[in-house]
């Protein structure tokens, strides 16, 4: 209850051991990599010294690197489009089901969360390659072999997989908090069920929509194993321009660059999000 | 000496004061309770005793020891928490034996204790259950057992029965008073329900805004209220406001708003202001034209074992009880006269200050 | 509550094809008796996943994960009960900057955590240390426990504690036979949460492993990028399985909606 002044207090020693760790191997780690990024790269000998802004420049400049980030945007957008398209539905129909189906189908759609992604990945590379089912079904139907393999097309439908029960999740959370007798209410006032869904159900799982595309986007953006995956060497994105810049041109002040100027992104977009739309709705809806 | 004495008791957190220079003493076998509204700092005070929330300044002592310093699991209180804060996880033997194992009582002794104390709240045949498995009631039986197996000095209970429905309430207060009487622990009881306090305690205190305005016996505290704070709080009144005319020896006319009335004198001088409280079972209704002022029916809500009033007159609309003796009551519009004695007739100086529905503070 | 029409009915069909497609079809392929990656059409058999428990490789990679899962989620659980107890129990300087850092693995792409441990490690000498790579994982792992055990320790009433402190009981035996049994829940619901995303963890892992360190994720990156045959979906179906006994486990002590719901 009364701790002396002079001995350190009680939850500092309670949470120094994680902090220790966390400070090791978050923040030194990090501040090194933003360093890192900042020296000159000597091609010939591998060695990284001095002061440069030149990695930055060249980021910002260059077609090539504008190009990736430009393609990265674009797949990260739309599969958040499309996780918000089929996502939303689907938990408000998960919502509106009764026990036990409920469960077992929040658990066959938020399950594959829990699979390593370079096992959905590779799932997926079967279904759509040249020999695959979906090729199959499509030759049945008089289409002929299609390539779908190493194309964004691939790579955003695997993405909207991974990502879909992130999107499913906060929207489900928002709805199991909507008061059903709410929508009751708006359809015994005569509204259509249509009407009663986008004027009363959408407004007040709208912060779950959004806190779930800013998820979805963030880690789309970033997304690793399934352009690395799916892509193949043409497609690149972010991710495997860094993985390319460390592990092959071994460029590692180049890949630095690229690093923190994704991690700034995602920074700026979910702080934002916490200002705007967290200040915005908790007065709103409570 | 006293057997609990608290001394000046004050607790602040930054500017506000949760409890105000409070002093009490309680005596050995003793049942007091803490009475007040909502926020006025009972449970800061029974965790003050406790040990839970350290005092900013004052004494509390404990059979001559003074205790404000000292650790809560070095006191050995037995205390109800409001919640029951039964362990979840361990039976209810488990949970009663818990402060034996504490108290390094010998293994032998363990059973037989635990035992006998589940009997007394005749939950004996509950030992094996888990607490999820108990209707509300059978557990705060539980934690009034794991509370007075250790042999408190003193048992302390925050609204022990406040989680219980009104019918359940009433029988465990009986059965609470019971149990106290049988072990003759020491007993400091919360809570804010007034018919709970007089029920079963022989001293209440009541509390408002962190002070303590008053410490009687029930009977004391509703017959006699020192102030119109507590007459307001404690059960239902009638508040007149209005000013001294006359005093003679034996008697005081006061206006109210015209209206002269009649009371027992006291140490009023002419022209002071004043505030009468009259119980609304002191007013007796009698025929049109007889009794002290005139009225009129205006209400009437049944309330099985009595009829409540209102009766508008030339005071306003005042309440009156009468009990239901099976007689035919009064039919709204109906005339009656009001009549009382001019010694139940509660005087309090000065006006009252805005007047919420007091029925609405108690609950 | 209204029913769904067949319409919902029909898109849910279809959403729940989607997910599961991917994993049944793995599952499918793993029984191929064929040489190629293709469907087993011709009887089922069992040849590659006697070629993976065979293949060195992978037999290794399987260990070095599973090690790595159940230490870092351990140690994870170690650290974090202390560091969420003092977050939750106490008002203290620095508590809103240290919780924002207990969490702050969820937001920072694994991607960059990679290669800024990988500058770490390559500066102090620790590249393709296994315990360097368990401290990598922990960091990683602890903001799920952290999550679980808050939600925990916030939710139940601290005069249960109190209750045990007045009948005498210590500090530490408060502790013990009272807080740890009932956030019990929250911590293995942590431990189990924390063992599933070390194991499944890719992206960070391939900056940080050597040779001798390759996770199970990490071989079967490599593997599929280099070639294609059916023990690529051999290994994924055992994947499958072992996430499925998880969940299963999960769904039990904790509930795998209530643990799911929250992470992000
Ligand atoms: N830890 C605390 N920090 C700040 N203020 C507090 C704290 N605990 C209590 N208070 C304040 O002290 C006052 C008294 O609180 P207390 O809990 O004693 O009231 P109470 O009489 O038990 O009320 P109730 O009948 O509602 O339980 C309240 O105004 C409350 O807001
Ligand atoms: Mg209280």
């Amino acid at each position: 209850m009364s701790a002396a002044p002079a001995r350190l207090p009680t939850p500092l020693i309670l949470s120094a051991p994680a902090a220790l760790l966390f400070g090791a191997l978050i923040l030194t780690p990090l501040v090194l990599t933003a360093l890192l990024s900042f020296n000159e790269f000597e091609h010939a000998t591998g060695r990284t010294h001095g002061f440069t802004v030149a990695h930055y420049a060249s980021v910002l400049s260059d077609s090539y690197y504008l190009e990736i980030f430009l393609r990265t945007f674009r797949v990260a957008a739309l599969a958040t489009a499309i996780c918000v398209v089929i996502g939303v539905p689907e938990a408000y129909i998960l919502s509106r089901m009764r026990n036990p189906w409920r469960s077992v189908f929040l658990l066959v759609v938020l399950a594959p969360l829990l699979v390593s992604v370079v096992v959905r990945a590779f799932g997926w590379s079967m279904l759509l390659g040249p020999e695959g089912p979906v090729n199959a079904a499509l030759m049945a139907l008089g289409f002929g072999r299609m390539r779908l393999l190493y194309s964004e097309g691939t790579v955003i439908v695997a993405l909207v997989h991974v990502m879909l029960p992130f999107m499913v999740i906060p929207v489900w959370t928002s709805l199991q908090k909507l008061d059903p007798a709410v929508e009751q209410a708006a359809l015994s006032f005569g509204a259509s069920r249509a009407t009663a869904i986008v004027r009363v159900v959408a407004p007040q799982i709208l912060p779950g929509i959004l806190s779930g595309s800013l998820i979805v986007f963030g880690l789309s953006a970033s997304a690793f194993a399934i352009p690395g995956l799916l892509g193949g060497r043409r497609l690149k994105m972010v991710a495997t321009i860094v993985y390319d810049q460390y592990l092959s041109d071994l460029n590692w002040p180049m890949g630095a660059a690229v690093a923190v100027l994704l991690l700034a992104a995602n920074l700026i977009v979910m702080l934002t999000y916490h200002r705007v739309v967290e200040g915005h709705y908790r007065r709103r809806l409570g | 000496m006293s057997f609990l004495e608290l001394q000046d008791i004050t607790k602040s957190y930054g500017t506000l004061n949760a409890v105000s220079d409070v002093t009490l003493s309680v005596e050995k076998g003793e049942f007091v309770s803490l009475l007040g509204p909502s926020g006025c700092g009972k449970t800061t005070t029974l965790q003050m005793i406790a040990g839970f929330v350290e005092p900013t300044s004052g004494t509390i002592r404990l059979d001559g020891r003074d205790i404000t310093h000292a650790k809560a699991n070095s006191r050995g209180l037995g205390i109800v928490f409001q919640s029951y804060a039964l362990f979840p996880h361990m039976t209810v033997f488990d949970n009663v034996c818990f402060g034996l194992e504490m108290q390094r009582v010998p293994k032998g002794e363990r059973r037989p204790r635990v035992e006998e104390a589940l009997e007394l709240v005749h939950l004996a045949a509950y030992a094996g259950r888990y607490p999820r498995e108990l209707s509300g009631g059978q557990r705060q039986r539980v934690a009034l057992a794991r509370a007075i197996v250790i042999r408190p000095p003193v048992l302390l209970l925050d609204e022990p029965l406040s989680n219980l429905d009104a019918k359940l309430r009433e029988a465990m207060q009986f059965e609470l008073r019971d149990i106290q009487r049988k072990v003759g622990t020491t007993t400091v009881m919360v809570t804010h329900d007034q018919a709970e306090a007089f029920s079963i305690s022989d001293r209440v205190v009541v509390m408002e805004s962190g002070r303590i305005t008053q410490i009687d016996q029930p009977y004391r505290i509703y017959e006699h209220p020192e102030t119109e704070f507590i007459s307001r709080f404690v059960g239902k009144t009638n508040l007149l406001p209005g000013t001294v005319q006359a005093v003679n020896d034996r008697a005081a006319t006061v206006s109210l708003g015209g209206v002269p009335v009649e009371i027992d004198a006291g140490a009023l001088v002419r022209g002071d202001t004043v505030t009468l409280c009259i119980r609304p079972e002191k007013l007796r209704l009698t025929g049109s034209g007889l009794g002290r002022l005139p009225g009129r029916v205006a209400e009437r809500y049944f309330l099985g074992s009595q009829w409540l009033y209102h009766i508008d007159g030339p005071l306003g609309t005042l309440m009156a009880v009468t009990p239901n003796d099976g007689s035919a009551p009064l039919d709204t519009g109906e005339p009656v006269g009001l009549d009382w004695t001019p010694s139940v007739v509660r005087v309090h100086r000065g006006r009252l200050a805005e007047a919420p529905d007091p029925t609405l503070e108690a609950h | 509550m209204t029913r769904n029409g067949p319409i919902a009915l029909i898109f849910h069909s279809l959403v729940v094809l989607f997910m599961l497609a991917p994993l049944a079809i793995v599952c499918l392929v793993a029984f191929t008796p064929e040489n190629t990656l293709s469907l087993p059409t011709r009887g089922l058999s069992l040849r590659w996943f006697e070629a993976v428990f065979r293949h060195p490789d992978f037999v290794q990679s399987f260990w070095n994960s599973l090690w790595l899962a159940l230490l870092s989620a351990t140690l994870a659980v170690v650290l974090a009960v202390p560091a969420a107890l003092a977050i939750t129990r106490w008002e203290f300087r620095g508590r809103g900057f240290l919780n924002a850092l207990f969490l702050s693995p969820l937001i920072i792409p694994h991607l960059v955590l990679g290669v800024a441990m990988l500058r770490l490690f390559a500066l102090v000498g620790a590249t393709g240390s296994f315990g360097w790579l368990v401290a990598a994982h922990i960091v990683i792992v602890t903001p799920y426990v952290m999550r679980l055990l808050i939600a925990a320790i916030t939710g139940f009433d601290r005069s249960v504690e109190q209750a045990a402190y007045s009948l005498g009981a210590s500090e530490a035996t408060v502790f013990r036979r009272v807080t740890l049994p009932m956030i019990l829940p929250g911590v293995t619901g942590g431990w189990l949460i924390a063992f599933i995303n070390s194991f499944d963890e890719l992206t960070m892992s391939i900056f940080i492993t050597s040779p001798s360190t390759v996770t199970l994720p990490v071989r079967m990156y490599m593997y599929a990028t280099e070639s294609i045959d059916p023990m690529m979906a051999a290994v994924s179906a055992i994947i499958v399985g072992i996430t499925a006994v998880a969940v299963l486990l999960l769904d039990r002590v904790y509930g795998l909606d209530r643990i799911l719901v929250g992470q992000h």
